[in-house]
């Protein structure tokens, strides 16, 4: 009887490439096995459940590895699910990206008592939305790929439940997030609405066609507000400092590298197969949230005390140099999106790398206090060492490999050759000086304040966990400044497969 | 071991140093003695490599092009490549570098500043000198980019662990200052690529390139030139950080800081910003000359208000780097290799001035010149050395001072055709002057620190002594260079000159009879 119901309602199963979707079912896949784990083990289970998160990781690499051998785009659903060397790219870097996040949790979460099965389950669903976002061309697929990396967020946000400030970062996250998740769910009513198909590629054929119809304005406005909130562009940041501090630190550097990527994940596939014809009203709009981000994330930066509060701004103001080439994506063309792949990818490495000596650091200290690294290079120099190289990576200094990413920045926006280019070259030039002063503080306190009377100096004892977080990031972070080609070799080219 | 030299003869010394710190990294802080070992074989092996080097260039005797090209591949996508290469007038600056270095680390064998720790002290050192050697060797604007800011992190770390009571200050402006420049003189090149449109950052090939940029562009472009270089040079209004930077740096700090880095600025000019954009040069020139002898004045004046010992020589830095900018402002042959000669010059004169107020440091804990008195009776080899030292640095004939004062003096007699005499004539009026204001000061602080009795309180301090072995192990190449090149100058210009004529002169000359643009057009 059940096998007559699709004839019944008229339902045809779609093709299915099941290679296509490989990454997306073996993370699905692990993450079951991690809860059904738990099931069964209880606690047993929970030495092993790191390191199967990890292992899941990296096999939900394998099949990236052979979908970019195999080398063709592939296309599902009537193109809503698209696989093509922009998607490889990014599924590749979130899941090395969750890899090195669960690196940083191992010790983290066994040594505070939290639930480990819960907690690399949510992860592994978290990165799986993530996965899902890079290959979605469609509204929908865009949307249920959205929450599906926002929810578990959300929760792992919450997860030291004992602490206030972590319910408030959980609950702040949710809330604002849902509140972006609104506006940007009208603003896509409205672009279904004139266009009739939730499809990525029909929406561009009806933009071009009505690109001055108020609804239209405003439906690109709304979903581009929606994802500024996810990627913390000014002003829609306020979250994030909250946020990030009240959160677990590894689940921190979760949210400021890959959900932050995965916003500019889908604001580069709406600006280029969304409404590529529409760069009159994203330009402009872009152009505004760059400049603003960059110079407000940088100027608050500047009075931060507490080193996660200090990276949540500082992550404010790099999103602003991942959105300039946005801003001139009209005039340039698929440059521009080489551009913020390139930092993307450069910035995931340095961050996640500052935030596993953070957490290597509070291990010892037990605080996010800038004063509490005074004096760490007379006690921990190789720990100092590699925040030194990562905070100046940060601030876009060669050789390390921030300044490439800058330089990409300011290749693609000059390239434009236009005022708002220009404009936008200056402005990111003068906020890469600004940047760099609260970025030396940090250096300043670790290098030439004493260490205060009463801390512990003997040295620092970092789990191999961490050694290997620490290790992965700074080599790339090298790699990147001083031998670029190894990202180029990616970035460069057409990558979005358009319609 | 010519083919060897030609492939290898710059990447290695450039890279040495950085091999050399990274084997220290591996070797526990403790073994002091060994890490001291390491950076004086490394420095030295690359002042060797760069004696070989020196060899084989003269062999060559193609002073006027680019020697020991190497061209690979770098950074594909943006057309950046690896390309090195020296000629007559990177190769004095590179040398006079290679030198300068391990003579600091002899320098500081017996004294590491307080924190002491000389593991960190001589992997910034050695850090710094790739940097330092590589910025003289790159062809390719990014790669010297790169290199140009290599020098910055191990300069502010030097400064702000080891430096003086007000060192984080000190070290921070140091750092913002040049960022600032740095960062717009990294959009005014990549402003230069898309304008020229050529698809490269070929150094060599960027001149005829950027002949068709339209003059207003070349301006602006050449206006942030200006302040990355400017900056570091330190040309007048941009010359705030130095004073602070030089007087809070440790001694060996100062002397590279001196010697090389400042160099990297006006190196930048000559190599740089002058042959690609001639035309904007000439637009420029007047108000870049107007700078140069207003630092000139302005630094003999500062130097004349100092309590300062260290102070003191870091505005008379401000004034020699006038008479340099200004020679190169005239934008003439003789101008510019008056310029290169200067370069050199001061960066043996003042490094070993601040080598000098180190060691007063050490042995009497303060520089204020109103305390100090009698060198010559208490340390009298040092005393008369301090004595040589002011002589070449006030611009003595036969020493080597004189020659990178007195032609850039001359050469704004005569300025490039473009430009207005008069106007050079009266900055020539002005730089004579400020070579009177440099005698005043430098005699002055010889009269407070050397002649005279020892203070009271220094009268028989025991820690007061004459210089050490290590001391005069660094000194005596300095001391030498600094007779030979005023007694022969013609051992430096002679390979300055081809060089000079070869990359700078044939451009501009055809500025004025827009033969530069006809040439470009007609292709």
């Amino acid at each position: 009887m059940l096998s007559s119901l699709p004839s019944i309602v008229g339902f045809v199963r779609p093709d299915i490439d099941w290679h296509a979707v490989a990454p997306e079912l073996t993370l699905l896949g692990v993450g079951a096995v991690i809860t059904l784990l738990d099931i069964v083990l209880l606690e047993r289970g929970r030495a092993y459940t790191s390191a199967l998160a990890g292992i899941g990781l990296l096999v939900a690499l394998i099949p990236i590895v052979t979908l970019a051998a195999a080398g063709d785009t592939r296309e599902m659903f009537g193109g809503a699910f698209v696989v093509d060397d922009f998607a490889l790219i990014l599924k590749a870097m979130f899941i090395v990206v969750a890899y090195i996040v669960v690196l940083l949790s191992t010790n983290y979460i066994a040594e505070g008592d939290y639930w480990e099965n819960e907690y690399y389950g949510l992860l592994l669903a978290s990165v799986m939305g993530m996965v899902l976002m890079a290959s979605a061309r469609d509204l929908v697929t865009i949307f249920v790929a959205l929450e599906l990396l926002s929810i578990p967020a959300y929760l792992m946000a919450a997860w030291r439940k004992a602490d206030p400030r972590s319910n408030e970062a959980g609950l702040k996250y949710y809330l604002m997030g849902v509140f972006a998740s609104a506006i940007m769910l009208y603003g896509m009513s409205l672009l279904f609405g004139l266009a009739g198909d939730t499809r990525l590629s029909e929406i561009s054929a009806t933009v071009a066609q009505e690109g001055s119809n108020p609804v239209v304005i405003l439906g690109i406005i709304f979903v581009i507000v929606g994802f500024a909130f996810k990627v913390s562009g000014f002003p829609f940041h306020t979250w994030a400092p909250d946020t990030y501090e009240g959160s677990p630190t590894p689940v921190t550097a979760f949210l400021a590298v890959a959900s932050k990527a995965a916003g500019f994940v889908a604001l580069m596939q709406l600006v280029y197969v969304g409404f590529p014809d529409a760069q009159d009203i994203y330009q402009p709009l872009l152009w505004i949230l760059a400049v603003g981000s960059m110079t407000a994330g940088n100027l608050i930066a500047l009075r931060q005390e507490n080193i996660v509060r200090l990276m949540a701004y500082s992550g404010v103001s790099q999103a602003g140099f991942m959105l300039a080439p946005l801003a001139v994506a009209g005039d340039i063309g698929g440059e521009a999106l080489s551009a913020v792949i390139t930092y993307v990818l450069i910035y995931a490495a340095m961050n996640l790398g500052a935030f596993a000596v953070i957490i290597a650091v509070a291990r010892r200290t037990a605080s996010g206090e800038i004063r509490s690294y005074a004096g760490l290079f007379k006690y921990a120099p190789g720990m100092t060492v590699l925040m030194t190289i990562f905070l100046f990576s940060l601030a876009g200094i060669p050789p390390l490999g921030g300044w490439f990413a800058k330089f990409a920045v300011f290749r693609a926006v000059l390239e434009a050759d236009t005022g708002w280019g220009y404009s936008l070259a200056v402005i990111a030039a003068v906020n890469s000086v600004i940047a760099l002063f609260y970025y030396a503080k940090v250096a300043r306190m670790m290098w030439f304040e004493d260490v205060p009377e009463e801390a512990d100096t003997t040295s620092l004892r970092v789990p191999p966990s961490l050694v290997a977080a620490l290790g992965l990031t700074a080599a790339a972070t090298l790699l990147f400044g001083i031998y670029p080609s190894v990202i180029t070799h990616f970035t460069d080219g057409t990558l979005i497969a358009l319609p | 071991m010519e083919s060897f030299l030609n492939d290898w003869g710059l990447s290695i010394p450039t890279f040495l140093p950085i091999i050399g710190a990274a084997v220290m990294m591996l070797i526990p802080k403790d073994r002091e003695q060994l890490h001291k070992l390491i950076a004086l074989a490394t420095t030295v092996a690359v002042a060797v490599f760069g004696l070989l080097l020196l060899i084989q260039f003269v062999d060559n005797d193609n002073y006027g092009a680019l020697n020991f090209v190497v061209d690979k591949g770098w950074i594909d996508v943006i057309d950046s490549r690896y390309i090195l290469g020296v000629d007559g007038i990177s190769l004095p600056l590179m040398l006079m570098t290679m030198l300068i270095v391990p003579l600091c680390v002899i320098y500081s064998w017996n004294h590491f500043p307080e924190p002491h720790n000389p593991k960190a002290f001589l992997m910034l050192i050695l850090i710094l000198e790739t940097g330092m050697i590589g910025t003289f060797a790159a062809q390719d604007l990014i790669l010297f980019f790169v290199f140009f800011e290599v020098v910055l992190l191990p300069m502010y770390f030097m400064i702000g662990v080891w430096g003086g009571e007000n060192r984080r200050y000190a070290a921070i402006k140091f750092f913002l200052f040049t960022l600032f420049g740095s960062a717009l003189m990294l959009v005014s090149f990549l402003a230069l690529y898309f304008l020229a449109d050529a698809g490269t950052f070929d150094m060599r090939l960027l001149p005829e390139a950027a002949a068709g940029i339209a003059k207003s562009s070349q301006v602006w472009v050449f206006g942030g030139m200006f302040l990355g270089f400017g900056v570091k040079v330190p040309i007048f209004p941009f010359h705030t950080w130095l004073p602070d930077a030089h007087t809070e740096a440790p001694t060996v700090g100062s002397v590279i800081l001196a010697a090389v880095l400042l160099k990297l600025g006006t190196y930048g000019f000559v190599r740089i910003a002058i042959p690609i954009l001639p035309e904007a040069a000439a637009e420029w020139a007047p108000f870049i000359g107007l700078l140069a002898v207003i630092g000139i004045i302005y630094g003999a004046l500062g130097c004349l208000a100092q309590r300062d010992l260290k102070r003191l020589v870091a505005f008379s830095s401000v004034a020699h780097m006038g008479f340099v900018m200004l020679g190169i402002s005239t934008l003439t042959d003789f101008g510019i290799n008056a310029a290169v000669f200067g370069m050199v010059a001061h960066g043996l004169i003042t490094g070993m001035l601040f080598f000098l107020a180190g060691s007063v440091k050490e042995r009497y804990h303060t520089l204020d010149m109103s305390r100090l008195g009698g060198l010559l009776v208490q340390a009298p080899r040092m005393g008369w050395i301090l004595g040589f030292c002011a002589m070449a640095s006030l611009g003595l004939p036969g020493l080597a001072g004189f020659w990178g004062e007195f032609p850039a003096i001359l050469a704004s007699y005569n300025p490039a055709e473009v430009l207005a005499e008069e106007t050079f004539r009266s900055y020539m009026v002005i730089a004579a002057l400020g070579t009177v204001l440099a005698a005043g000061y430098l005699l002055w602080m010889l009269q407070k620190t050397a002649f005279g009795n020892p203070r009271e309180e220094f009268a028989n301090d025991p820690n007061v002594h004459d210089a050490t072995v290590s001391e005069y192990l660094a000194w005596a190449p300095l001391l030498i260079l600094i007779v030979v090149l005023g007694v022969y100058p013609q051992l430096l210009f002679g390979a300055t000159d081809p060089a000079v004529v070869n990359s700078i002169s044939e451009c501009l000359d055809s500025v004025t009879s827009g033969a530069c643009f006809d040439a470009a057009a007609g292709k």
